[in-house]
């Protein structure tokens, strides 16, 4: 169980590292978010104003779009040098490396989100940080259920043709309730009264799909991946 | 086995289909809504058949993915295609009732959500399949797992952001005129169902069998 | 200092074998057949070569071997028992050098190898490291990142990767692709010092010279299947001159 976790950190910090000697995948990534930002906010202001609610729906679409660009990007990198499979060769438990790679998109989209998250809360006065804890909670389990099930599809498809584009096709319409709980959960802390009740809710369930489907992944990581 | 039975069951199919529309039509019009809601005789058994085909190869994946069974890798291309077909035609006959009888193509209810992604799973599926190369049936059992795992929580969180779906209890309020009709025709469509899945497994059989053979073939 | 580490054996419960052996081994994909009906065994101390064209399936048959891929057809036992019964330890034991170099371009030679020692639970991680790179004649070169590197420094680090857990499995693809005399022959004598260590090795090659130097026996493989080949008799390059023949023209050789 340490080993475990050990193998899942070792793997994490390697692709920190390797990500912190170029910034590739986080400038990129960010540039991307922020521009996906503007061409929402272009396509949905009306007299100058945002129509009512979209802050919420162009936060996590920004969200979406970035991290399925750098799911693609991290196992594009792996499948470049072909160490995905030198990973694989290890004696280490498999879903290790699926844990280990998960922490660091994760890491990755967490800092993508630390710039743009304010950035949009600038651009559209939208008060996002008045209630700072829940929107971290929002944030934290829905990139990290997005993430989740982006990386086992990511590693699943290193081997496959079209990969490019199977990996949007495939990830969006499982990771749609991590997009509507997320929407929701803004919107409603956004508003002037907001309801506690629906925003734990939300939250709660964000948690549960999370479980849920990290818990799958680890159990399918290994069937999944042999070939 | 499945062949012996082909035959019968395909005389019970077309006899069932034949004699639909006539309890259809003899089946009592709705009140509000006339001949229009007669669709419904084909609209709920399609997304009937959708469910048993989505749900059989939900099963079907997590036997081929654990197993490594290849009967159950057939069985799940199989129901795939068909859920998504039986799918269309349920996505195409809703709007088509819809806006006669509700005045709108379209609703962002629980229901017709979580059906609606459901099938798109199941396109993914398939796109997967096609053009995922070698290898992409584990793959896409994978897909075919997380999508079912998916379906409770589209259910759950589009239900708590709206509900409209009308006819949440349309079968018990039916006039009993009606429900001979409906069970008729839900029979009807999951023999075709049922049909179309052997005939569909025994031709991954045979295709499977033909690429043995066509690699063998420099032996 | 170098036998003290070799005498820490760190992978916890590797199971040791003797033995490698495949029955009947296919493996396809969709409706290529990379490998078919291969059948072969390889014990401790012995270099066993694969020779044949591109295609012809010898990747295939050493990512086999590494447990990388299931077989199709047949099984291929370690020791009497599958992979499968082994479970991830095996792995502990196997050392694959494949075509693709496997090292991470942005970190530096000493940071690649210290990741894989720690990945493979090994101790002493930074002295192993450091070892790696003497005996890779690199100790200079160490912090220097490997997209600096030339395609020969690269392979020879990652032999050195492949090494460091000290498996008894060691699967070699071209390994002396890349090398220049000097590395060739110091590779030679590596595969001699293993060789007599005790390793079971499988070698693929195109270079004949340099297989006659260190080849035990030699198999030849052609679009997945293995050719009868003879293990007596002149050079290589003439056994395979000859297997080849009798390929094409089958019914003609004399």
């Amino acid at each position: 169980m340490k080993r475990f976790f050990a193998v899942a950190f070792l793997i994490m910090r390697k692709d920190l590292r390797v990500e912190t000697r170029s910034l590739e995948l986080f400038l990129t990534t960010l540039f991307f978010a922020v521009s996906s930002v503007l061409v929402f906010a272009f396509g949905f202001v009306r007299n100058g104003r945002p129509v009512e609610n979209a802050v919420a729906g162009i936060l996590w679409i920004a969200i979406a779009f970035a991290g399925t660009l750098a799911l693609g990007r991290t196992f594009e990198r792996e499948r470049y040098h072909d160490v995905l499979r030198s990973l694989l060769l290890a004696p280490v438990d498999r879903p290790a490396i699926y844990v280990g790679k998960l922490l660091g998109i994760l890491t990755l989209l967490a800092a993508v989100e630390v710039v743009v998250v304010p950035l949009i809360a600038l651009l559209f006065q939208a008060p996002l940080f008045r209630h700072p804890v829940l929107l971290f909670l929002l944030l934290l389990l829905g990139t990290l259920g997005f993430t989740a099930v982006g990386t086992l599809f990511g590693a699943m498809l290193v081997r496959a043709r079209s990969r490019d584009v199977l990996l949007p096709v495939l990830l969006y319409p499982i990771t749609i309730p991590v997009i509507i709980a997320g929407v929701r959960g803004t919107a409603v802390l956004l508003q002037p009264e907001m309801d506690l009740a629906i925003v734990r809710a939300w939250i709660g369930m964000l948690a549960f799909f999370d479980v849920v489907f990290i818990t799958l992944s680890l159990w399918t990581f290994e069937p999944v991946m042999t070939e | 086995m499945m062949q012996r039975m082909f035959p019968p069951l395909i005389v019970l199919a077309m006899i069932f289909f034949v004699c639909a529309p006539v309890f259809i039509a003899w089946a009592p019009y709705e009140s509000t809504m006339g001949l229009v809601q007669k669709i419904f005789y084909f609209h709920l058994p399609s997304w009937a058949a959708m469910f048993v085909a989505a749900i059989v190869c939900g099963i079907a994946s997590v036997v081929f993915l654990f197993k490594g069974r290849v009967i159950a890798d057939r069985i799940a291309v199989a129901s795939a295609e068909l859920a998504v077909v039986f799918g269309l035609i349920g996505l195409v006959s809703g709007p088509l009732w819809a806006r006669k009888a509700w005045g709108v193509w379209w609703q962002w209810d629980a229901r017709l959500t979580m059906a609606l992604v459901l099938w798109m799973i199941f396109v993914a599926y398939l796109l997967l399949r096609e053009y995922g190369g070698p290898g992409s049936e584990k793959l896409a059992a994978g897909v075919a797992l997380f999508g079912m795992a998916n379906v409770p929580f589209v259910y759950w969180s589009v239900n708590v952001w709206r509900t409209v779906h009308p006819t949440t209890n349309v079968v018990p309020t039916l006039v009993p005129g009606m429900r001979g009709a409906l069970w008729w025709s839900l029979i009807g469509f999951l023999l075709l169902y049922a049909l179309a899945m052997m005939a569909r497994v025994r031709l991954e059989e045979q295709r499977a069998t033909l690429e043995r053979v066509y690699r063998e073939l420099d032996d | 200092m170098a036998s003290a580490l070799l005498a820490s054996s760190t992978t916890q419960g590797s199971p040791n074998f003797d033995r490698v052996v495949f029955v009947d081994v296919s493996k396809h994909f969709g409706r290529h057949r990379a490998l078919a009906h291969v059948s072969l065994e390889c014990g401790t101390g012995e270099v066993l070569g694969f020779l044949g064209g591109n295609g012809a399936g010898k990747s295939t048959l050493l990512a086999l071997a590494a447990t990388m891929l299931e077989p199709s057809g047949g099984h291929i036992r370690y020791g009497g028992r599958s992979a499968r019964e082994q479970g991830s330890s095996l792995r502990g034991n196997i050392g694959l050098l494949g075509h693709e170099v496997q090292l991470y371009p942005e970190l530096t030679a000493r940071e690649n190898l210290e990741f894989f020692a720690e990945l493979y639970g090994l101790d002493q991680v930074g002295d192993r490291s450091s070892e790696a790179l003497r005996h890779a004649g690199l100790s200079s070169r160490g912090d220097d990142l490997i997209g600096g590197f030339s395609r020969g420094m690269r392979q020879r680090v990652a032999l050195e990767r492949t090494l460091l857990h000290q498996p008894r499995l060691l699967l070699l693809d071209e390994p002396f692709t890349g090398l220049d005399e000097g590395a060739s022959s110091a590779l030679v004598e590596r595969l001699e010092a293993l060789k007599r260590d005790g390793r079971i090795i499988f070698l693929t090659t195109h270079d004949f010279e340099i297989a006659e130097l260190v080849l035990d026996r030699a198999m030849l493989l052609r679009a997945g299947r293995l050719l009868p080949f003879s293990q007596t008799g002149e050079s290589l390059r003439a056994r395979y001159l000859d297997a080849m023949r009798s390929e094409l023209k089958p019914g003609s050789a004399e």
